[in-house]
């Protein structure tokens, strides 16, 4: 018995002295506020991996993947909805090995609907990790009127809106347009038609549009120095003002906030799958998730990581989704292949609008 | 046996120009250039063709920023040069020893900063709430805040700001090499000086003007970053396009296809700019 | 007072640069025709004179006539005068023709009178064909004229010229010495003519005005300048002389005896008025006025005699001298070598005899540059 318990603690010890010959460097690609310092630094600590963070988008993680057939980095972030068309068309990311996943550290519910939404031939190539909304952020006081996308083209705000020119805005004002985008994915003479109709209301939406923002700064410096005072945008950014002005909010639109859900992916040509993995489930639990969500600003699909949330944060979540307004949530399905190509051309006609 | 070892020698001399030339310049626009004759017929599928070049031929808002970039590029280039060259002659002609280093080193100071960070400097002070605005309701010129960014004007204001030293240097190069006494033959011959300027100065100057214009037109036309920033919603410019075909359309066939075009549309513009002013690359180049 | 026809006057001009006076006081009239120089050694303020004449300076002093008007505040352009620079600062951008046409361009001539006048000032300094050529294109001596021609297709008043030889080789410049002269007369032109070479200006000139530290210390003509200096400086600058220090012992009417600090009594002329017994002087003696013998007779009749030993020869053709140590002013006295070939045969350590006359040796008050 003695014996037995002996062998085992120098077995034991023969895994831990292996541990650092094993370390890996773990290059991640994700978005800013996902890989905080404390978190990153505790992560080595504990398991001897080094982590290089490089800061992105979803279409620069895509294009960066492709343009080294999914190498250069071990784990990326894409959106949910961004992973099934690109895999389909560049081939870029590899199968999760759902065993080495602690699924018990997961929402249930988002686990499972991203699993689906990533599937292709049967695989999965996504799980969830952090997950937020597109919607509006006002100016209270000035522009207490809108209640949803299609009141940014309302004269009371005129020369005072700013929206992105990307694929979320043109999904939105469907909604806004008592349109369902999303149920036409599947069928392009339908998208097609929906498109047209979100085309002209942009292009007669253009007079009110101070800029078309870009990057999450800009946005916020706008709103801030009140040059804008609405504006569809993310709700961490909304929630960080409010922190400042009291005025400015995040405001769940009438016809639903868009939901996204960023995942973990497995680039193709990936080198350190073991560092990887430990990252996903490291960063899962409850503990850390919380330390991403008050980095990020956004809730995590850790089970029990909003608990050690600031409660200032909750209160302003609580604030901008009632009950009513999570149900009323929309949430991205995978975009089909070349559905990128239809939005692309609407996108430049109405920039080339005068 | 020396003449292999000599052969040798040059062999290895050149070898760096060879490598740089080859892997840097040649393979990578080569392979560009196959890109951009692959159509796209379907996921994964691709077949030869021209089809992306004729998109842009047939597509209006592709035709017209084009012809916009170049446009704006040319005014940029003549803002930057009328600008410049007064700048250039007084550092050369009329500032001596220290002054002239001080000089020289305002025009270079702003460079040691990144361009994102210089255009950002630009957005605060022509913002709505920016210094400007705030200076021109402070003094009582204005009534109530004006934007001055997000329009064409700032970009021509970024453009110029960001090329102004590519512009003075060449300047001040060529108008240092002009012996002072030319300008005082001039005037003793009875010139005025519209005509020294006309006959003497320029003339004498222009490898350093077609030289700088060359510079600061490829700079314009090929920025990204000032005209994204600083321009308003209907401020296109044509290196946004091909970004956004590479990186949002993940559209490379159609991105490299815009770069092959906006390489011919430069080469084009410097060739006929040097036809115009009866300069040869080697004369300008190789000073 | 001159002639109030003078091609250019200049009635006590001063000019300062800061604390600095470039040019003191210098008053002069340059009859028409004349080919007038200023010689002096750098930084003696003739440039700046001379920008002043062109218009480049305003006087800080003084007046500036050209033809009898006054030039002050008229700009170089309007000025009825042409400079020849230094460099010559032709037109490299420009072709021959198109030089020369330049000054004519802006006067607004029609295009046929300004080739008509382009090629006769071509003919006329001897360049008819060059019209088409490229500054680059151009020997140094066909640039010297085309410089000029640029000028008198003018037909200024007054030519100023700026050293324009300085950057010619030798032989060119013994070439150009002539030419220049030639070409003044052949334009019948008024030269003014800057220049630190002692040669150029002797050679060409009808009238030099030898200036120093800002000021004229004599105007006159070359031979005037050589055989008569006025100042100890013109003495020591306009061709070559010995010089020697000394203490009057006795003066009476113009000759005078020193006593030099080796002890040896000169007796010499006093080339200025004001010198008076005990006052110390400049004495000198051109090389030509001393006469080199291989024994003692022929030169015991002059005035000052003595010995010494050739230290050395400095052979230069009909220019050859000999540089003799002398004994009684332990100078080393610098002597022409007559060319009767009495001297071929003189080598270094040879002894030789040496004297000079009283008239030929020249005392100016010491202290004086």
């Amino acid at each position: 018995m003695k014996k037995f318990t002996l062998a085992a603690s120098l077995f034991a010890g023969a895994i831990v002295l292996a541990l650092p010959a094993k370390a890996e460097t773990l290059r991640l690609l994700t978005w800013g506020g996902y890989a905080p310092d404390n978190v990153i630094e505790l992560f080595e600590k504990e398991t001897g991996h080094k982590v290089e963070v490089t800061l992105s988008n979803n279409e620069e993680m895509i294009a960066k993947l492709r343009a080294t057939g999914g190498g250069g980095f071990d784990l990326a972030q894409p959106s949910q909805d961004r992973i099934a068309g690109a895999q389909a068309e560049f081939d870029i990311y590899k199968p999760i090995d759902l065993s080495k996943i602690d699924a018990s550290l997961f929402i249930d519910s988002m686990l499972e609907s991203t699993k689906a939404n990533t599937t292709l031939d049967g695989a999965v190539y996504g799980v969830p990790h952090v997950w937020g909304t597109d919607g509006l952020v006002l100016n209270t006081a000035q522009a207490g009127m809108v209640k949803d996308y299609i009141d940014l083209c309302s004269d009371a705000v005129a020369g005072k809106v700013s929206y992105r020119l990307k694929r979320p805005t043109l999904i939105a004002f469907a909604f806004s347009m008592d349109m369902d985008p999303f149920a036409a994915y599947g069928d392009q003479a339908k998208y097609e038609e929906i498109l047209s109709k979100v085309e002209a209301k942009l292009v007669e939406c253009k007079k009110n549009v101070k800029t078309y923002w870009g990057g999450g700064d800009e946005i916020t410096n706008l709103l801030r120095s009140g040059e804008v005072i609405a504006a569809m945008a993310w709700d961490t950014g909304g929630w960080k003002l409010n922190a400042e002005n009291p005025d400015i909010t995040f405001v769940a639109p009438s016809s639903g906030a868009l939901g996204w859900v960023d995942t973990f992916a497995l680039p193709k040509r990936g080198r350190a799958d073991e560092a990887a993995y430990a990252w996903i489930n490291f960063v899962m639990r409850p503990d850390i998730a919380a330390m991403i969500t008050a980095a990020a600003g956004n809730f995590t699909a850790s089970k029990g990581g909003d608990a050690g949330v600031d409660e200032a944060l909750k209160a302003r979540y609580q604030a901008s989704f009632p009950p009513e307004a999570i149900e009323n949530i929309n949430w991205y399905p995978p975009v089909p292949a070349g559905l990128e190509t239809l939005e692309g051309a609407v996108l430049d006609r109405v920039n080339a609008a005068n | 046996m020396t003449g292999d070892r000599s052969r040798l020698t040059m062999i290895l001399l050149m070898a760096p120009l060879l490598i740089w030339l080859t892997a840097l310049i040649f393979i990578p626009h080569a392979e560009m250039f196959l890109v951009s004759m692959r159509e796209k017929v379907g996921v994964r599928q691709y077949e030869f063709g021209f089809a992306n070049y004729a998109t842009f031929f047939n597509e209006p808002l592709y035709w017209n920023t084009f012809v916009r970039t170049a446009l704006m590029s040319v005014a940029a280039t003549a803002l930057t040069l009328v600008i410049g060259f007064p700048v250039a002659y007084y550092i050369a002609k009329m500032t001596r020893g220290r002054s002239k280093t001080i000089l020289f080193l305002l025009c270079l100071i702003p460079f040691w900063v990144s361009e994102l960070v210089r255009t950002y400097g630009w957005m605060i002070l022509l913002r709505e709430s920016g210094l400007f605005s705030g200076l021109l309701q402070y003094v009582g010129l204005a009534s109530q805040p004006i934007e001055f960014l997000y329009n064409d004007a700032a970009i021509m204001v970024g453009l110029v700001y960001t090329s102004m030293l590519f512009m003075v240097v060449p300047l001040v190069t060529t108008l240092d090499s002009l012996d002072d006494s030319m300008i005082e033959a001039g005037y003793d011959l009875g010139g005025t000086g519209v005509s020294i300027w006309r006959e003497i100065v320029i003339p004498h100057a222009m490898p350093g003007i077609v030289s700088g214009c060359i510079v600061v037109f490829m700079l314009s036309l090929g920025n990204y970053l000032t005209p994204i920033l600083l321009g308003g919603k209907d401020s296109l410019w044509f290196t946004g396009l091909i970004y956004t075909q590479f990186i949002t359309r993940f559209n490379w066939e159609q991105g490299a296809a815009f770069g092959f075009l906006l390489l011919a549309l430069s080469s084009f513009i410097v060739w006929a700019g040097l036809k115009l002013s009866g300069q040869t690359l080697s004369r300008t180049m190789g000073r | 007072m001159a002639e109030a026809t003078a091609d250019l006057e200049c009635r006590g001009i001063n000019k300062d640069f800061g604390t600095f006076r470039a040019v003191n006081d210098v008053s002069f009239a340059v009859p028409p025709g004349t080919f007038f120089s200023i010689l002096g050694p750098s930084g003696c303020g003739k440039t700046t004179l001379l920008r002043m004449a062109a218009g480049f300076l305003e006087p800080t002093s003084g007046d500036l006539l050209i033809k009898g008007r006054s030039m002050l505040n008229v700009p170089p352009n309007k000025r009825p005068v042409s400079m020849v620079f230094q460099h010559l600062a032709l037109f490299p951008m420009m072709d021959v023709a198109a030089n020369i046409g330049f000054g004519l361009r802006r006067r607004g001539e029609p295009r046929e009178d300004i080739a008509r006048k382009v090629d006769a000032v071509l003919a006329r300094v001897g360049l008819p064909d060059v019209g088409s050529r490229r500054i680059e294109q151009l020997s140094g001596g066909q640039k010297q004229r085309i410089a000029i021609a640029r000028c008198m297709v003018l037909e200024p008043d007054v030519l100023l010229l700026d050293e324009p030889l300085g950057a010619l080789d030798l032989k060119l410049r013994e070439h150009m010495k002539v030419e220049l002269k030639q070409l003044q007369s052949e334009f019948n032109t008024t030269f003014v003519y800057i220049t630190h070479d002692q040669s150029e200006a002797l050679v060409m000139s009808d009238q030099i005005a030898v200036m120093n530290h800002g000021v004229f210390e004599q105007v006159g003509g070359a031979r005037e300048l050589y055989y008569d200096p006025k100042t100890a400086f013109v003495a020591g600058f306009v061709g070559d002389s010995n010089r020697f220090s000394g203490t009057i012992e006795s003066i009476r009417g113009g000759k005078l005896k020193a006593r030099t600090p080796s002890g040896f009594a000169m007796t010499g002329t006093s080339a200025a008025d004001g010198l008076s017994k005990g006052d110390s002087v400049d004495i000198f003696v051109r090389p030509e006025a001393v006469r080199l013998a291989l024994s003692k007779p022929p030169v015991s009749k002059l005035a000052n005699a003595t010995a010494g030993t050739v230290d050395s020869i400095l052979f230069n053709g009909a220019n050859s001298r000999v540089l003799v140590r002398d004994e009684a002013t332990k100078n080393e006295i610098d002597v022409a070598i007559p060319q009767t070939g009495e001297f071929a045969g003189l080598k270094r350590g040879d002894k030789v005899y040496i004297g000079w006359d009283a008239d030929q040796t020249r005392c100016f008050a010491a202290g004086k540059s």
